[in-house]
C-alpha cells in the first residue's frame, strides 16, 4: 500500500480523492452561503451549527484542512516532477492543438486560488477562530448580543468594491479549474473515462454553477448593503 | 548426386515431421546453459525463434537494425494468416492447406517441408491466442476466418487489418518474458555485417553497433538468420526503407547457397507512385479485389483525356470501359492470382492506358459493388422504389464497413475519394520467395547456419498465397527450428564458449572495417540513392513482371557496370565512428547490387514461365490459354542453388530436384 | 513550393545541440513529410553537408519508427498519421516548418531527430507479457471463448505502435497512455487476467523508474495518437492498480 501512494498512479489517486472531497465541500459551503441571499436566519442557523457542533470542527475541519493542504502540496510537487520529466523544452509547442488551457494550466489556476485562499483565511477563518478558541467565545452571538453574528460579518466583508473584485476574479479561477479537475479526478481514480459525455457535461454544469453563485452571492451583498 | 541434400527424412508424407522429432538428438537442460544462438533479425520468424530457444535454455543474442524487435517489418503485414484449424467446418484440413500451398506456389517448392508447414500452422494460432493476441471473433466469441487469395474455403485468422503488427508483438512479448529472465541479450540498433566461420562451422557475427559506430564481435555455437527478405533489391517495394539483404547475402558470399533468387511477388493492389521522388510503395489489401473491378478506358483518346484531366474516370460509360481481368478470365476474373492480376495491370500500361501521370495505374471501382450492396440492403429493409441516391448511401455503409480503414488510408496518400472517384492501383514488389537455401532442418549448406522466415527459399515454391507469410514465419521460429537446431547442437555440448580472439574472427572483422574505410574515404560524388534509385530501374523494368532472355542479358551487364561506378564514385558522408545512416545504406546498396546480377542470372537460366516469374518466351501458343505462362515440369522442377564463386556472374548452380509422391502436378488456368 | 525548415542537430547524446535553418525548393504537395526529408538531406548531401539522421523504417504508418515534433505536435499538424504518413498538402508555400526530436527526459536525443526509445522496451519487460512457454502445447484456440466486445476492445488498445507520440505531446512527458493500452489488452482477455496483479504493479513501477512524468489528463496524448487509442485505457489501468493494490 504504501508503494502505492508513492507511485505515479497512487499520488493522482490522492490528488483526485482530495479534489473529490473538496468538490463536497465547495458545495456544502456553497449549499450554506446561498441561504444568506434568501434567509439571514436560516444563513445564521446554519453558520452556528457548522460553528459549534463538535464533529464538524474536531473531525471534518481537521481532515479539510489536511485535504486542503494536501491538495495543494501534492500539486506543487506533482508539478516539479512533472517539469523534471523534459530537461530540454521545445522550440515551439502548440498545446492548443492538442489539449485545453484549463487541463495545461491547473498549476496557475491553483495558485490563484492558493492566493484567495489566503485573503479568505484572513477574512473568515483566522477571525473565526480567534473569536472562539483563543477568546473563548462560542455563543456566536454579537457584541450588543442581539442575535448571531454570522450574516453581519458576512454582509460586512462584501462592503469593499476591490474585496469583491478580487473575490470574483479567484472564483472564475476556481471555475477554470474545475473546468477540467472535475473530471480529470473521476479518470484519475478510475471510476470513469473523463471522454465519457455524461461526465463532461456534468462536470462543465458544475464548474460554472457553483463558482458564478459564488459571485453572484459576493454581488448581492455589495449592492444590497 | 547433387552437392544438395535436403535430408528431408524417409516415409509417408504425413508422418515425417512426428517420426523426426522422435528421433533427433535432444540437448540435456543442463547443457543448454552452455550454448549460445546468435539469431539476426526479430521480426516473426526470428522473434519468435528467440523466444523458444531462449525458453528451452539457450542462451540468446538477439539482433535488429531497428530501435526495437517490436518495429520488425513482420509487423506491415495486413490480411491474416492461415491455418489448418477448420473452425469454419467447409473441408478444411492439413492435406488442403499443403495441396494449396503447393498448387499456388506453381509447384516449385519441397513437399515435405510444406506439409510440415501446414500441420504445425494450427499450434500458431493456439500459441497465439494463449499469449494474448486479440484475433477477430463473432458474437459467440469464438474466433472468426474470413477467404483470403481466392481459395475455396476460410482459413485466415486475422486482427482487423493488422494481423502482422498483433502477430509481432505477440512475438515480441515472448521474447520481453525470456529478455527478463535474462536469456535473451537483446542488441538493439546493431547490424550484422559477416559471419564467421571456425572449421567450416558458422560460430560467430561481426556486428556494427548503428550508435556509435563500434564494431563487435559475438560469438555462438550456431547462427540464425532471420533478415527478411531482398525487395528493396527494386528501389522500391512494400518492404520497410530499411529492408535489406546484407545478412543473407553476407552468408552466401561464405558459403551459403542462395536459391531461387528470381521468384518474386509483385502484388498487384498497391498505391501507384506519384513521382520521381517517391520512397517507398504502399500495398492495400488483397481483399480489395473481392469486391473491386479493374479496369482502364477503351479508347486511347479516353486515356489521354484523363491524364490531362479533361475527363474524369466517372464520365466513360461502362461501355468506354474495359474491365480487362473478366475479359480475359471469365472464371476467375478480378479474382485471379497475384501474379496473373499484375502482368495483367502491365500489360495494359505498357499499351499505354495507364490512368495518371506516370502512365502505370489502373483503375479499381468499387461503383458496382456500392450499387450492387444498394440494392440488396434496399431489398432487405423492404424499401421499395429505392432512389439513386438511397441505394447509393445503403452500399455505401456496407463497403465502409468492409474496407473503410483501407479507403481512409488511400486518401491520406493520395488525397481522392474513393467513394466517388475508382481507386488507382498498380502492381509493387512485395515478397521475395527466393532466399538462401537450407535443408529439412533449415540449416543453410554452411554448417551450425541456419536461415528462417522470408530470407529462407522454403516453402512458397514460385509464388506465395496470401496470409501464408506470417504462417511460414512463425512456423519456422516457433515450432520448426528449436527442434532441429537441437539435433545439431547436441554435438557441441562439450564445445565450451567459443573465443572471439581467433584469427577467423579478426580476419572477418578486418574485412568489414576495410569495407567501412572505404565508404568514408572515398571521395566520389554519387549519393547511395542515386545508385540504388538506377539499380531499381534496371530491375523494374528487366527484372520485373515479365522477363525475357535480352533483356536479361542486358540487365546483367547494366548491374555489372553500376556496380563497379559505385565502387568509383560512391559518396558517403559523415564517419564511421557515430551514427550514419548514409554509410549503413551503403553496405546495403553494395549487397544489392550483387545479388541483383545473380537474380537475372537466375530468371535467365530458368527458360520456363513459373508463379511469380514470367518469362515471355515460355507462354502457351495456342488453346484456350494462349498468351499464359507455361511450365515446364520436364526440364525445370528443381531448386536452383547458386554457389558463391566471387562475381556474381561466375556463380555455379546446384539443382535440387523436386519430386512430387503426393500431389499431381497440374498446369493453372483461370479462364 | 518553398520552404524553410528550422531543424534541430544534435552530434550525438553528448554535444549540445541547436536549431539550424535549411531551405527546400520545389516539393511537391504529393510528398510524403519523410520523403521532403530525403530532398533536404539528399541537397545536403551534394553539398558535402551531414544529412540530418532521423528514424524511420515502414513508412506506412505502422513500424513506429519515425518520431518528429513539427510545428509544436508530435507527427505533425494532421491527425490519425505518423510522419511518414503526413503530407506535404497540409504545409504552403512560404512556411516555416519547426522540426524537434521526441522531447523527454526519459526519451535522451541520440543525434539529430533520433532519439532513444528503450524506456518503452524496459517497461514491456517489466510485464507486457503472457508468461505461456512457447511450445505450442497449449489448449485450443477456442477453448476459451472471449465476447466480441471484449476481443475488439482489447484489439484497439494492441493498435499502439510504441512511437512515444504520447509521451511527446505530454505536457508532462507521461507514458501513461502506452502502458494503459498494453495493461488495458491483457486486462480483457482471460488470458491476461491470471498475472493482471503483478503486471500492472510491474510496469507502473518501471515506467516511475525510467523518469516520464505523471498523467494530468489533458487528452493531448489521445488527440495526437496515430492509432487513436483511448484515454480510457488510462482510467482502466488505474482501475487496474488500484484492484492490484487491495489483492497485495
Amino acid at each position: 500500500m504504501s508503494r502505492f501512494f508513492t507511485s505515479s498512479i497512487g499520488r493522482k489517486y490522492a490528488m483526485a480523492l482530495s479534489a473529490l472531497f473538496l468538490m463536497f465541500f465547495l458545495l456544502q459551503h456553497f449549499a450554506i452561503n446561498i441561504l444568506s441571499v434568501f434567509s439571514p436566519n436560516a444563513f445564521n442557523e446554519a453558520s452556528h451549527f457548522m460553528g459549534t457542533f463538535w464533529a464538524v470542527q474536531y473531525l471534518l475541519q481537521p481532515v479539510l484542512l489536511f485535504g486542503v493542504i494536501y491538495h495543494f502540496v501534492m500539486g506543487f510537487i506533482l508539478e516539479i516532477k512533472n517539469r523534471n520529466a523534459r530537461v530540454v523544452k521545445y522550440a515551439k509547442n502548440n498545446g492548443a492543438a492538442n489539449s485545453s488551457w484549463m487541463s495545461r494550466n491547473m498549476i496557475f489556476s491553483g495558485l490563484a486560488i492558493l492566493a484567495f485562499l489566503v485573503l479568505h483565511f484572513i477574512d473568515f477563518w483566522i477571525p473565526e477562530i480567534n473569536t472562539k478558541y483563543i477568546q473563548g467565545d462560542m455563543s456566536g452571538l454579537l457584541a450588543d448580543g442581539e442575535g448571531y453574528r454570522y450574516y453581519e460579518e458576512l454582509t460586512h466583508k462584501f462592503v469593499n468594491p476591490l474585496r469583491v473584485g478580487a473575490y470574483i476574479v479567484a472564483f472564475v479561477f476556481l471555475s477554470l479549474h474545475l473546468m477540467h479537475g472535475f473530471s480529470s479526478a473521476f479518470q484519475s481514480s478510475g471510476v470513469s473515462s473523463m471522454r465519457k459525455e455524461k461526465l463532461q457535461k456534468f462536470g462543465k454544469a458544475y464548474a460554472i454553477i457553483i463558482p458564478l453563485g459564488f459571485i453572484l452571492i459576493a454581488l448581492f451583498h455589495h449592492f444590497n448593503h | 548426386m547433387s552437392v544438395l541434400d535436403s535430408k528431408v527424412p524417409k516415409g509417408p508424407l504425413k508422418d515425417k515431421w512426428t517420426e523426426y522429432k522422435n528421433h533427433i538428438d535432444l540437448v540435456n537442460p543442463a547443457n543448454k546453459r552452455n550454448i549460445d544462438v546468435i539469431v539476426i533479425g526479430t521480426g516473426l520468424a526470428g522473434g519468435s525463434a528467440c523466444a523458444t530457444l531462449a525458453e528451452l535454455g539457450y542462451n540468446v543474442k538477439a539482433f535488429a537494425y531497428q530501435d526495437s524487435p517490436r518495429r520488425a517489418h513482420s509487423i506491415a503485414a495486413q490480411g491474416g494468416i492461415n491455418a489448418a484449424k477448420n473452425y469454419q467446418g467447409d473441408g478444411d484440413s492439413t492435406y488442403r492447406l499443403f495441396y494449396d500451398t503447393v498448387k499456388g506456389g506453381d509447384y516449385r517448392s519441397r513437399e515435405a517441408n510444406v506439409y510440415r508447414l501446414a500441420e504445425v500452422s494450427a499450434n500458431i494460432i493456439d500459441q497465439c491466442v494463449a499469449q494474448g493476441v486479440p484475433f477477430a471473433r463473432d458474437y459467440g466469441g469464438l474466433l472468426d476466418n474470413r477467404s483470403f487469395g481466392g481459395v475455396l474455403v476460410s482459413r485466415t485468422f486475422y486482427a482487423k487489418g493488422q494481423t502482422g503488427q498483433q502477430l509481432l508483438l505477440g512475438a515480441y512479448s515472448a521474447m520481453n518474458r525470456q529478455i527478463a529472465r535474462g536469456k535473451i541479450t537483446m542488441h538493439n540498433r546493431h547490424e550484422m555485417l559477416d559471419v564467421v566461420k571456425v572449421d567450416g562451422k558458422a560460430r560467430g557475427i561481426i556486428a556494427r553497433n548503428l550508435v556509435t559506430g563500434e564494431i563487435e564481435r559475438h560469438s555462438a555455437h550456431a547462427v540464425v538468420v532471420a533478415s527478411g527478405g531482398y525487395g528493396n533489391v527494386y528501389f522500391l517495394s512494400t518492404n520497410a526503407m530499411g529492408s535489406n539483404a546484407t545478412a543473407a547475402w553476407k552468408i552466401h558470399k561464405k558459403g551459403a547457397f542462395f536459391a531461387n533468387p528470381c521468384y518474386t511477388q509483385i502484388h498487384p493492389t498497391c498505391i501507384p507512385r506519384s513521382g520521381d521522388y517517391q520512397s517507398k510503395l504502399t500495398l492495400m489489401s488483397e481483399s480489395l479485389r473481392n469486391d473491386g473491378r479493374i479496369w482502364v478506358p477503351k479508347n486511347i483518346e479516353d486515356v489521354k483525356a484523363i491524364r490531362e484531366g479533361k475527363k474524369k474516370p466517372t464520365d466513360l460509360s461502362e461501355e468506354e470501359r474495359d474491365y480487362y481481368l473478366e475479359r480475359r478470365y471469365p472464371a476467375f476474373g478480378n479474382l485471379v492470382p497475384r501474379d496473373v492480376a499484375s502482368r495483367a495491370a502491365k500489360e495494359r500500361c505498357d499499351a499505354g492506358y495507364g490512368v495518371n501521370a506516370t502512365g502505370e495505374a489502373v483503375y479499381l471501382d468499387f461503383k458496382s459493388a456500392i450499387e450492387r450492396y444498394g440494392k440488396e440492403q434496399a431489398k432487405i429493409q423492404g424499401i421499395t422504389n429505392a432512389s439513386a441516391q438511397k441505394i447509393y448511401d445503403l452500399g455505401k455503409d456496407i463497403v465502409e464497413a468492409k474496407y473503410g480503414n483501407l479507403f481512409q488510408m488511400y486518401e491520406k496518400i493520395v488525397d481522392e475519394n474513393p467513394y466517388e472517384t475508382p481507386m488507382m492501383i498498380y502492381p509493387a514488389t512485395h515478397y521475395t520467395m527466393g532466399g538462401v537455401w537450407v535443408d529439412y532442418n533449415l540449416m543453410t549448406t554452411v554448417e551450425g547456419l541456419y536461415c528462417i522466415g522470408e530470407a529462407n527459399f522454403s516453402d512458397h515454391g514460385a509464388n506465395r498465397l496470401g496470409a501464408s507469410a506470417l504462417m511460414q514465419g512463425l512456423a519456422d521460429g516457433y515450432f520448426v527450428l528449436p527442434y532441429t537446431i537441437g539435433n545439431y547442437l547436441s554435438k557441441d555440448i562439450r564445445t565450451g564458449k567459443i573465443p572471439t580472439d581467433s584469427p577467423e574472427f579478426d580476419a572477418a572483422e578486418k574485412e568489414v572495417k576495410d569495407k567501412i574505410d572505404f565508404f568514408i574515404n572515398n571521395k566520389g560524388q554519387n549519393s547511395v540513392d542515386y545508385y540504388h534509385k538506377k539499380l531499381g530501374k534496371i530491375m523494374w523494368e528487366k527484372c520485373g513482371m515479365s522477363r525475357n532472355a535480352e533483356g536479361l542479358k542486358q540487365a546483367m551487364t547494366e548491374i555489372k557496370a553500376l556496380r563497379e561506378d559505385f565502387w568509383k564514385n560512391v559518396k558517403v558522408p559523415g564517419n564511421a565512428s557515430e551514427m550514419n545512416p548514409e554509410l549503413e545504406k551503403a553496405g546495403r546498396v553494395a549487397d544489392f547490387l550483387e545479388l541483383g546480377e545473380l537474380f537475372a542470372k537466375d530468371a535467365l537460366v530458368r527458360e520456363e514461365s513459373c508463379g511469380g516469374h514470367f518469362r515471355e518466351e515460355s507462354v502457351e501458343l495456342d488453346g484456350e490459354q494462349k498468351g499464359e505462362a507455361k511450365r515446364n515440369d520436364k526440364d525445370f522442377a528443381f531448386v536452383s542453388a547458386w554457389e558463391y564463386k566471387g562475381e556474381p556472374a561466375d556463380a555455379v548452380l546446384h539443382k535440387e530436384e523436386l519430386e512430387f509422391n503426393d500431389i499431381e502436378l497440374k498446369q493453372r488456368s483461370y479462364k | 513550393m518553398n520552404l524553410t525548415l528550422k531543424i534541430w542537430r544534435q552530434k550525438d547524446s553528448k554535444t549540445k545541440g541547436q536549431m539550424v535553418d535549411y531551405k527546400v525548393t520545389d516539393i511537391s504537395e504529393h510528398m510524403s513529410f519523410l520523403e521532403m526529408m530525403d530532398v533536404l538531406n539528399e541537397q545536403l548531401i551534394n553539398a558535402g553537408e551531414e544529412p540530418v539522421a532521423f528514424d524511420h523504417d515502414c513508412r506506412e504508418g505502422i513500424c513506429g519508427m519515425c518520431s518528429m515534433y513539427i510545428n509544436g505536435e508530435a507527427h505533425g499538424p494532421d491527425r490519425g498519421v505518423t510522419t511518414c504518413q503526413l503530407h506535404m498538402r497540409m504545409f504552403k508555400d512560404g512556411d516555416t516548418i519547426t522540426i524537434e526530436p521526441f522531447r523527454a527526459k526519459a526519451f535522451p536525443v541520440i543525434k539529430d531527430l533520433v532519439v532513444d526509445r528503450s524506456s518503452f522496451d524496459r517497461i514491456q519487460h517489466a510485464g507486457g507479457y503472457i508468461s505461456v512457454n512457447t511450445s505450442g502445447n497449449t489448449q485450443d484456440a477456442n477453448a476459451i471463448p472471449i465476447s466480441k466486445h471484449a476481443a475488439d476492445e482489447a484489439m484497439d488498445a494492441a493498435t499502439c505502435i510504441g512511437c512515444g507520440a504520447c509521451v511527446a505531446t505530454c505536457k508532462n512527458s507521461s507514458a501513461m497512455l502506452f502502458v494503459g493500452a498494453k495493461v488495458s489488452q491483457y486486462a480483457l482477455l482471460p488470458q491476461g487476467q491470471v498475472e493482471a496483479t503483478d503486471r500492472v504493479k510491474n510496469m507502473v513501477a518501471q515506467m516511475d523508474l525510467e523518469g516520464f512524468g505523471n498523467c494530468s489528463n489533458t487528452g493531448a496524448c489521445e488527440i495526437e495518437c496515430p492509432k487513436g487509442i483511448s484515454l480510457e485505457n488510462i482510467a482502466r489501468m488505474n482501475r487496474e492498480l488500484l484492484k492490484a493494490t487491495f489483492k497485495g
